[in-house]
């Protein structure tokens, strides 16, 4: 019996805007130039408090530090694309995505001062604490996309990654669960290419992550990370599928890490300049700052209070973090359970 | 003779088995290229190429699970897990496969694996990147768990774990890695599994640690006669050596990293009180951490033993 084709499929990735500024207007999704304007504001306040807090460690005042320098466009495009019922579950790297979502900077500055409590969300901002243990909060994204679905919620589900967490059990296991019950989630990877020093090609032989969406039946596709009307339009249509019921789909953002992995790294042991070098000019804000500046929205004026704005947004974080008064060590005994036990409180006593 | 820290004898001792035996190979996150993130696996690349230096997705699961398979058709591989907070995963491969292939096969099949990962406070890391979780390790039985305290020892250790036909777990403290340096010889030497080593001699009380926290105690029996033990491998542990001390000194203080509850000390203090309750002048001691979620940074310095709670405890056993 001869062999037969039983399915084919394809893989999709999506540009709207090159490097140039130059966007293609029939894939253009429907913002306002306001929005546009708000986009750019926010991606560069997302960038002033990244540099900012690069600063801070080097200056020891805060500690370890993982920038988003670069990933930008991954972060704001997808993170204001997202409306406030829905839930965000974020790996360690998604600053940019708490600003957007206006969680207050110092707060950032605060957790990676090694403080809990900057990780403590307001009422009705759904944002589940970072995630440290890589790709482990996939199947978390998958459990609260099964309540949302069980509750009838209008509501969605974003899970933020690495090209390294895809790797995991955790993710295969997340992905196929949200894919086998259709459930109202959206899993964003942000493949910036690199695993601290283990580039993409050493997590997959597969040419693309999104095409893994394939085996999990769900939809899936490649957006130009740097790119924010590509990855803000992905989000939106990937959300709108989960609220009517369509089930999930991966967004394999197509972005790069600028910096170091951590402050903990040195990427030149492992990475070539010119590399850095051409992604540079793939840049996420230079590309829409010279899209809005042929569209009228851009001059050296407005770049400059832009600026004066970020800056000042950051230096009050800077000095609001810098003020808080440090934690209570009786705290690491009042979270770790409902109430003390027994021994807790003996070892209290003893503190 | 050089003078090396932890991670410079650690290398060593990995560089020295890997020209010996063609069988030992290195795989895990970052330690090919990058020499390990604490760049303990540093210049093994270059030397041994990528087929024994293996830069591995990033999987925990299949970094220990793909060990496993590689140690039963007979390589010795030495697998990196980045942190010990990282390597839950895999424990279902270290506690259902390695720990247990040697009795499924009836001895057809072993499993000479080694498994480093980092461990412990000290460095203010960002969360799991601190806890001391070797008590889980010591809870599988086909699993040996090593703690070394020094440069000379961790050599001598990893190589007697890599020659050993069992999976040994080899926690390396992350505060020690470049606190201390001592002389350490190049060239074959061993230290043998399954023996204490006593550091110090003395007669008023006895003291067991292991790890980075042998150091913390050593600060505090300065002015003590304290018999002072460092574990080194906590399964099995080397019983003789701690009962033959406390029935000498009759007071024991243990001093562990983790949470008390569960802790290993735990353990030795239930052996002791089995086997030696009648030399003891007192209660067993255990001083470890506070039973809490290990806090980041800001609180880091309240959650583990320092020198003066070590003193404390000291003080209350000599009571008796
Ligand atoms: C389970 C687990 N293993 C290892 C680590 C250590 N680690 C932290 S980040 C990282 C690389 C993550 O790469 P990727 O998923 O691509 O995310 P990126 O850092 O590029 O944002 C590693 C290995 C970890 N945090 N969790
Ligand atoms: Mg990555």
């Amino acid at each position: 019996m001869p062999e037969k084709i039983l399915d084919s499929f394809t893989v999709k990735r999506l540009d709207i805007l090159d490097e140039k500024g130059n966007a293609d207007e029939a894939l253009m999704p429907s913002i306002s130039n306001e929005d546009i304007r708000r986009f750019y504001e926010m991606m560069l306040l997302a960038r002033t408090f990244d540099q900012r807090a690069l600063n801070l460690q080097r200056e020891g005042r805060i500690g370890t530090y993982a920038s988003i320098f670069g990933q930008e466009a991954s972060q704001i495009g997808s993170a204001l694309a997202l409306e406030r019922t829905d839930w965000v579950f974020p790996s360690f790297r998604e600053n940019g995505v708490y600003i957007a979502l206006g969680h207050p900077p110092y707060k950032i500055l605060q957790y990676w001062g090694g403080d809990e409590r900057g990780l403590v969300t307001e009422k009705g901002l759904n944002i589940f604490p970072v995630c440290i243990p890589v790709a482990t909060h996939v199947p978390h994204a998958a459990g609260a996309a099964m309540a949302v679905k069980y509750r009838g919620d209008e509501a969605a589900v974003v899970a933020y990654f690495g090209d390294g967490g895809t790797s995991e059990g955790d993710f295969h296991e997340g992905l196929n669960f949200a894919g086998t019950f259709r459930l109202p989630a959206v899993f964003i990877c942000q493949n910036n290419q690199w695993a601290i020093s283990v580039p993409r090609e050493r997590q997959t032989a597969a040419g693309t992550i999104a095409q893994k969406a394939i085996a999990y039946g769900i939809e899936g596709i490649q957006v130009d990370g740097n790119d924010i009307f590509a990855v803000y339009k992905a989000t939106r249509q990937a959300l709108e599928r989960a609220k009517k019921g369509k089930g999930p789909t991966l967004i394999e953002c197509f972005t790069y890490r600028m910096s170091d992995h951590t402050t903990a790294d040195d990427a030149s042991r492992y990475r070539t300049k010119e590399e850095v070098d051409l992604w540079k000019s793939r840049d996420p804000l230079l590309r829409l700052k010279l899209f809005m500046e042929k569209k009228d929205l851009w001059t050296e004026e407005y770049q400059k209070e832009a600026e004066a704005k970020a800056r000042s947004a950051v230096d009050e974080a800077e000095k609001k973090a810098e003020s808080v008064e440090r934690p209570d060590p009786r705290d690491m005994f009042n979270y770790t359970y409902g109430k003390l036990t027994q021994r807790q409180q003996q070892e209290l006593k003893d503190f | 003779m050089p003078k090396l820290n932890m991670v410079q004898a650690i290398n060593l001792a990995l560089k020295e088995e890997m020209q010996r035996d063609k069988d030992v190979v290195v795989l895990g996150e970052d330690v090919g290229r990058d020499g390990g993130v604490f760049r303990i696996t540093e210049g093994l690349l270059a030397q041994f190429g990528p087929d024994r230096v293996v830069d591995t997705p990033l999987a925990e699961s299949v970094i220990v699970g793909a060990s496993i398979g590689m140690a039963v058709y007979g390589l010795k591989p030495v697998a990196e897990v980045q942190f010990e907070g990282f390597i839950y995963p895999a424990v279902d491969q270290i506690s259902n496969h390695a720990s247990r292939i040697r009795s499924r096969s009836r001895g057809r099949h072993t499993v000479p694996l080694v498994i480093r990962t980092p461990y412990g406070v000290g460095i203010k890391a960002p969360e799991h990147h601190s806890e001391s979780c070797e008590a889980i390790f010591c809870h599988m039985p086909g699993i040996k768990v090593v703690m070394p305290a020094s440069p000379y020892y961790a050599k001598g250790l990893l190589i007697s774990s890599i020659r050993d036909p069992d999976p040994v777990i080899f926690l390396e403290s992350t505060r020690l890695y470049r606190l201390l340096r001592e002389e350490v010889p190049e060239g074959e030497y061993t230290v043998p599994l399954e023996k204490a080593r006593v550091v110090q001699e003395g007669k008023d009380v006895t003291i067991i640690s292991w790890g980075f926290m042998l150091h913390r105690t050593l600060e505090a029996v300065e002015d003590i006669d304290a018999e002072v033990i460092d574990l080194m491998t906590l399964n099995p542990f080397d019983e003789e050596t701690v009962y033959q001390s406390v029935k000498k000194t009759g007071r024991v203080v243990i001093v562990n990293e983790a949470p008390k509850t569960g802790s290993f000390g735990s353990e030795i203090s239930a052996s002791i009180a089995e086997s030696a309750m009648l030399y003891l002048k007192g209660p067993i001691l255990r001083v470890a951490s506070c039973d809490v979620v290990l806090p980041l940074p800001k609180l880091e310095d309240y959650y583990a033993p320092t020198a003066e709670r070590i003193k404390k405890a000291i003080s209350e056993v000599m009571k008796y």
